[in-house]
């Protein structure tokens, strides 16, 4: 069944009261629709208050409409929602692994990250690996941005005890092959994290069946609010990690001498939480819960061929990425020789295109193909074949007045 | 409506931009990034009693830092750490809608159009803090 793209469309306030806009950097941030921004207002409007401490009825709507948020994400990632944290995005998810973990890691331990990843992947990472003696080692990207997963052999040795890498990447959209992955960390013994901030946005996920141990997520990508995020961690692990952030709600008992932390998802979120943002991320799933995901893959595949093909036509224009549509996502990144990423995303902009154009925090992927940055588009689930031909005459307007 | 951009006046300095005029030998080198966009400018220098006798660039960026920075060739000529200092100041302040800069930096009211484009400012300060680093390795850096 083809999916009815103006009818999803619609309900999106800023698309639909903007005709004349093609957006095409819903990798960077997806837009927001209607259902979500009501349950924000509704919640601010009706149920505001704080969480988990109050006992008049307004702090019981809060933490009802919270703690239902947090059920609904646990639904769209098929995991319990005592293993769902709040946070206040994806790095925010990252950097609280890279902090907890690793307090149980001695030096000399090894972190595999990759070359592919975001740099919210990596410098935490980095932090950690500095502060607490850990060797840090990198899976390669092949030429076509991929991970060179053939490497694996050569950066993974016993002492590995975390691989964290993309599940996709958000400058060239390559799918990471997570079964591989998982198969040689179990082989040495190692935990996986995988940075889910571009692959949530494009279908409901089963976590488990993945075989993973910590998952991140940003709201603002999936549909929903800013400042609000999630790490799904395995259960045991998440038990057995100390706390990322102190303060209130993450305590059992506090003294002066001394204080003991509450179990998890409660031990991560430390002070109030991004409450109204954490409900319209639940309005978010919901709603995407309900979508039909098959059409919906099947319309992004097809408009990220269509715009693939299209480059090919241009004068100048270098697909950054796989070539095919297989294990992608809708994000495609290219070059138009002699012409700056920025010249051609503000020469689109001025036709209604918006595109990312730069580095897209992915410098040493950026130095792997020595590059100094590409065009970005990345289309989701309310991008149509307007925004895709839109993108092609201003690249081939980009390339006739740049080049 | 916002001006043009990537008027002719200014393509035309991009292009001439894009080709490696650094200087061998030089006096002083430093290479500035834009961490937000990716451009990289290195600045050679040769000085005569701390000021700039020629300046060369090689730039790897959009067309308004190429252009920014071949307009510094010529702009910088006869200046020390503190005219550069106060040149920048000058270039921000115009780029943010101040009086154009005088004097040698008079050539960079080109980019007039760029003040409509705050995202865009940095590409044009970008070769002037190469300048600045450039002379800081030199020691003469202004307060």
């Amino acid at each position: 069944m083809s999916l009815d793209v103006a009818t999803l469309r619609a309900q999106f306030p800023l698309l639909a009261a903007d005709p004349g806009l093609h957006y095409l950097d819903s990798a960077a941030s997806a837009q927001v629709p209607r259902v979500v921004l009501d349950a924000v207002a509704r919640h601010e409007t009706t149920a505001r208050a704080n969480v988990h401490r109050g006992v008049h009825r307004l702090a019981e709507a809060a933490t009802a409409a919270y703690e239902g948020a947090r059920a609904r994400v646990a639904r769209y990632l098929n995991v319990a929602a005592s293993e769902i944290v709040f946070t206040g995005g994806a790095t925010a998810a990252i950097n609280l692994v890279a902090h907890s973990f690793t307090q149980a890691l001695s030096p000399g331990d090894a972190v595999v990250v990759s070359e592919l990843d975001h740099h919210s992947n990596l410098v935490p990472w980095q932090i950690a690996a500095e502060r607490s003696g850990l060797v840090l080692r990198a899976i390669p990207a092949t030429a076509d941005g991929r991970l060179d997963l053939d490497a694996l052999d050569r950066v993974l040795d016993a002492r590995t005890k975390l691989i964290a890498v993309t599940h996709a990447s958000n400058v060239t959209g390559a799918v990471t092959d997570v079964a591989r992955i998982v198969v040689a960390a179990r082989s040495v013994g190692a935990r996986v994290l995988l940075d889910g901030a571009q692959r949530a946005p494009h279908g409901p996920l089963d976590l488990p069946a993945l075989g993973i141990d910590f998952y991140a997520l940003s709201g603002h990508k999936l549909f929903g609010p800013n400042g609000v995020g999630v790490l799904w961690g395995r259960g045991d692990l998440l038990a057995a990690m100390p706390p990322f952030m102190g303060g209130g709600e993450m305590i059992r008992r506090v003294t002066l001498a001394k204080t003991t932390y509450a179990d998890p998802p409660a031990r991560f979120e430390a002070g109030t939480p991004p409450i109204a943002q954490a409900v319209g991320m639940g309005a978010a799933v919901d709603w995407l819960l309900g979508l039909d995901w098959p059409a919906i893959a099947a319309h992004e595949l097809a408009l990220a061929g269509r715009l693939m093909d299209g480059l090919a036509a241009i004068r100048g224009a270098r697909l950054v990425g796989p070539a095919g549509l297989q294990a992608r996502l809708p994000v495609i990144s290219m070059t138009l020789d002699g012409a700056h990423p920025h010249d051609v995303a503000q020469i689109l902009d001025a036709r209604g295109v918006a595109v990312r154009g730069g580095h897209h925090c992915a410098q040493p992927l950026m130095d792997r193909l020595d590059l100094a940055g590409t065009i970005r588009a990345s289309l989701a689930l309310y991008s149509d074949a307007g925004d895709v031909d839109s993108c092609l005459e201003g690249l081939a307007e980009a390339a006739r007045r740049l080049t | 409506m916002k001006p043009e951009l990537y008027q002719d006046a200014i393509m035309a300095r991009a292009r001439a931009g894009a080709a490696d005029s650094r200087l061998d030998p030089h006096d002083a080198r430093a290479t500035a990034d834009n961490p937000l966009c990716g451009d990289r400018v290195t600045i050679d220098l040769r000085l005569d009693a701390g000021r700039v006798a020629a300046l060369g660039h090689r730039t790897r960026g959009c067309a308004l830092c190429q252009a920014a920075a071949e307009t510094l060739r010529e702009a910088a000529r006869g200046i020390d750490s503190a005219a550069a200092a106060a040149a920048q100041d000058a270039v921000r302040g115009f780029l943010a809608g101040g009086a154009e800069p005088t004097g040698s930096f008079a050539a960079f009211a080109l980019f007039q159009p760029v003040r409509d484009y705050p995202s865009r400012h940095g590409c044009v300060l970008l070769p002037i803090d190469a300048l600045r680093q450039a002379l800081a390795t030199t020691g003469t850096m202004a307060p």
